[in-house]
């Protein structure tokens, strides 16, 4: 294929020749995102032009489609005219990661199904067939089964569980994203301090950490969301953070105990640096990779305690769309209809797989002694 | 090995004691007003002083505080608010459903866990391989409830539908009838109810116990006694049962302890979903219905079996693993 050929392409079909090159990551990703939301703006072309005079979200939704486009697009039109565009940059650490990551196929359909997740929650209110409080008729629509005009049926007070489950996955995504920045931040911290402090705070900290791993997380978690209400997302939020700090803690600290007699510390050292200086700009940078890996695993996770403590009635309420209430919606109705529960229960696997198999990934190709 | 149990028990001691307080203050310091449940607009202030005073709940935290370490040491977990009994008496109740369920589930994992980690293992990059890691990573990302409800739907409700030959019943530890079985029947009805609880709980913590068990199995394979036992002309079972099994084993142990609290935090959720009633399922009603002691010995009980199962599993691997015993 000339080059002019491939421009072309490119720009009729971004990622097409990427893909085509074998490099199905970026390949894969532009051109689905560019197939679905050409097909998206197509279909939904009265909705797409509405959001922009609508609500924030709506907004949002609109932008994610343009932004998502010209991403795309212009993505693989540099690509192509940049054939070694990548190999100018130098070969850092980082830069041998990304290739070691991009090696490993399972990981990179991880990190597909999770950023097309990410980018199905934002465009939710453009593309979800149906308002996901609105009740149609209950005599008629009650509890219907899979296929037809709802695609995945109808729970007990006549809602559309498609459009439950995606308007569910914006909470959950959110959810997740945000206490785990809350417990990566204080993990991150906490372990820095103590590793690198060590002596009595180290000893203080870490009994306050083991204290707190020895308790059942759910017990925990179940106590202080009755107590304090979490009834809303932004106290579920604030809880699951506040609670998931301890693991990344642990880890951190395990990684600055080997850092702080490397060289390079001692240097700063030398160098008269103040101990709040070594540990901002020059310990926690080092373990940002061992701090990514155990972000992207903790997602997952917090995704299904939240799920776990709506389910438990201690999270969101209904009728605010959350996966585990909807799971725990249709417990009462597992005879008459079995798809109110499995389907968002679905919805939570295919996210966390996706989480997982991302985190793994990462850890893969982040450690250099698991690089070959 | 006897100053290496004791040093870990005295250890332990000041874990369980910061663990109690942490407890006391959680559940205390939290708002929301545990005589609520007792009280309507129309009651009088005087009585509503009068059930602050039966309670305790007059006094200040502090004081509360040391009064109740004092009666924890004595055994004495106080009264519980909603069901009129001495939460000792309600935990004795229910801990053996939870022990049983607990049990259970971790035996049947760790036997499901290893066995499929040793096949992956020596079959390394096969089909069959990553078949159990795909589907293993499945069930690790599952949340347990919904594993539960599923394995209700299939093998209860669905079993009934379809008219399996086993259906398996969906609540409780004992039919309603238990009382005027026979023996046999019994044990039958108790293993009956036991299967899905335990199951769904096995299934999820089995997928990690492979996955560990495959790299450590994998680690060992690879060493030069292992090629050694091959060379001297050994059968294939017996290198990996006899030798490498052995030591592939050593690291698993660990993961008993690690594995505690998810299990606790699991037979929470199954205990809800299958009506069981265990340890669990109280603490979160007694949350609900802000019952502070039985929160508080719930939490308290699961926290100490934690830390004893933690211990258990740290003698364990210094009994089969010398060379850790004297750091």
């Amino acid at each position: 294929m000339t080059d002019r050929r491939r421009v072309i392409l490119s720009a009729l079909l971004p990622g097409f020749p990427q893909l085509a090159a074998g490099r199905w990551g970026g390949g894969g990703l532009s051109l689905t995102v560019w197939l679905a939301f050409v097909g998206l703006l197509l279909t939904r072309w009265a909705r797409f032009a509405a959001g922009w005079g609508g609500p924030l979200d709506h907004k949002i939704a609109s932008l994610t489609v343009v932004a998502g486009l010209i991403g795309a697009w212009g993505w693989s039109l540099y690509d192509v005219s940049n054939p070694g565009g990548v190999k100018q940059s130098g070969v850092s650490q980082w830069s041998l990661a990304a290739r070691a990551f991009r090696k490993n196929r399972i990981a990179v359909a991880g990190v597909l199904v999770v950023v097309w997740v990410y980018l199905i929650a934002l465009v939710t209110p453009l593309i979800a067939p149906h308002d996901p409080a609105a009740q149609a008729s209950l005599l008629t629509a009650r509890m219907v089964g899979p296929g037809g005009e709802f695609v995945l049926g109808t729970d007990d007070l006549a809602r559309d569980v498609l459009s439950r489950i995606l308007y569910g996955a914006r909470i959950s995504l959110s959810i997740g994203f945000v206490a785990v920045g809350i417990s990566v931040t204080i993990g991150t911290l906490v372990g820095a301090v103590s590793g690198y402090l060590g002596g009595w705070v180290d000893t203080v900290l870490m009994r306050f950490v083991d204290m707190v791993i020895s308790f059942p997380r759910l017990v925990l978690l179940i106590s202080l969301s009755a107590l304090f209400d979490t009834n809303s997302i932004l106290m579920i939020t604030v809880v699951l953070g506040f609670t998931q700090w301890p693991g990344t803690a642990r880890v951190v600290r395990g990684d600055v105990l080997s850092l702080r007699e490397r060289e390079f510390i001692e240097a700063s050292r030398a160098l008269g640096f103040s101990r709040r200086r070594i540990i901002l700009r020059h310990v926690i940078p080092n373990v940002l990779s061992s701090v990514i890996v155990v972000a992207t695993l903790a997602i997952g996770n917090v995704i299904v305690l939240e799920a776990g403590l709506s389910f438990l009635g201690l999270g969101l309420l209904p009728p605010t769309p959350s996966w585990g209430s909807m799971v725990a919606g249709g417990r009462d109705q597992l005879l008459g209809a079995w798809w109110m529960s499995t389907f968002p229960g679905l919805a939570i696997v295919l996210t966390v797989v996706a989480f997982n198999l991302a985190g793994e990934g990462l850890r893969d190709a982040l450690d250099p002694r698991l690089r070959t | 090995m006897r100053t290496f149990i004791a040093r870990r028990l005295l250890g332990a001691i000041p874990l369980v004691l910061g663990i109690a307080t942490l407890i006391f203050f959680v559940v205390n310091l939290a708002p929301g007003d545990p005589t609520a449940r007792f009280l309507n607009p129309n009651t009088s202030p005087e009585a509503q002083e009068q059930v602050r005073v039966n309670l305790g709940l007059d006094q200040p935290l502090p004081i509360r505080y040391v009064r109740w370490l004092g009666a924890l040491a004595k055994g004495d977990l106080g009264d519980s608010f909603s069901h009129n009994r001495p939460v000792v008496d309600i935990i004795q109740e229910l801990l053996p459903n939870t022990l049983l369920l607990s049990f259970s589930a971790i035996g049947l994992a760790f036997i499901l866990g290893i066995l499929l980690g040793i096949l992956q293992a020596v079959r390394q990059y096969s089909l069959l391989d990553s078949i159990a890691s795909m589907v293993g990573l499945f069930f690790y990302s599952m949340p347990s409830f919904w594993l539960a409800l599923m394995m209700v739907l299939l093998f209860s409700y669905g079993a009934n539908v379809w008219d399996w030959p086993i259906q398996f019943p969906a609540s409780d530890v004992q039919d309603i009838e238990y009382a005027f079985f026979s023996p046999v029947e019994k044990v039958q009805d108790r293993l009956m109810h036991l299967t899905l609880p335990a199951t769904s709980l096995a299934l999820v913590l089995a997928a990690g116990i492979a996955r560990f068990t495959r790299a450590s199995m994998l680690d060992v394979i690879r060493q030069d006694f292992i090629r050694t036992a091959r060379a001297k002309g050994l059968s294939e079972p017996v290198v990996i049962f006899r030798h490498a099994l052995r030591n592939a084993l050593i690291p698993v142990i660990t993961l008993v302890g690690l594995y505690l609290p998810f299990l606790f935090s699991g037979t929470v959720f199954i205990e809800t979903v299958f009506a069981w009633p265990g340890m669990g399922k109280l603490v979160v009603d007694s949350i609900l219905e802000r019952d502070y002691p039985v929160v508080m010995g719930g939490t308290l009980v699961f926290a100490v079996m934690v830390v004893v199962g933690n211990l258990v599993s740290d003698v364990l691997y210094a009994v089969v693993d010398p060379r850790i015993r004297h750091d």
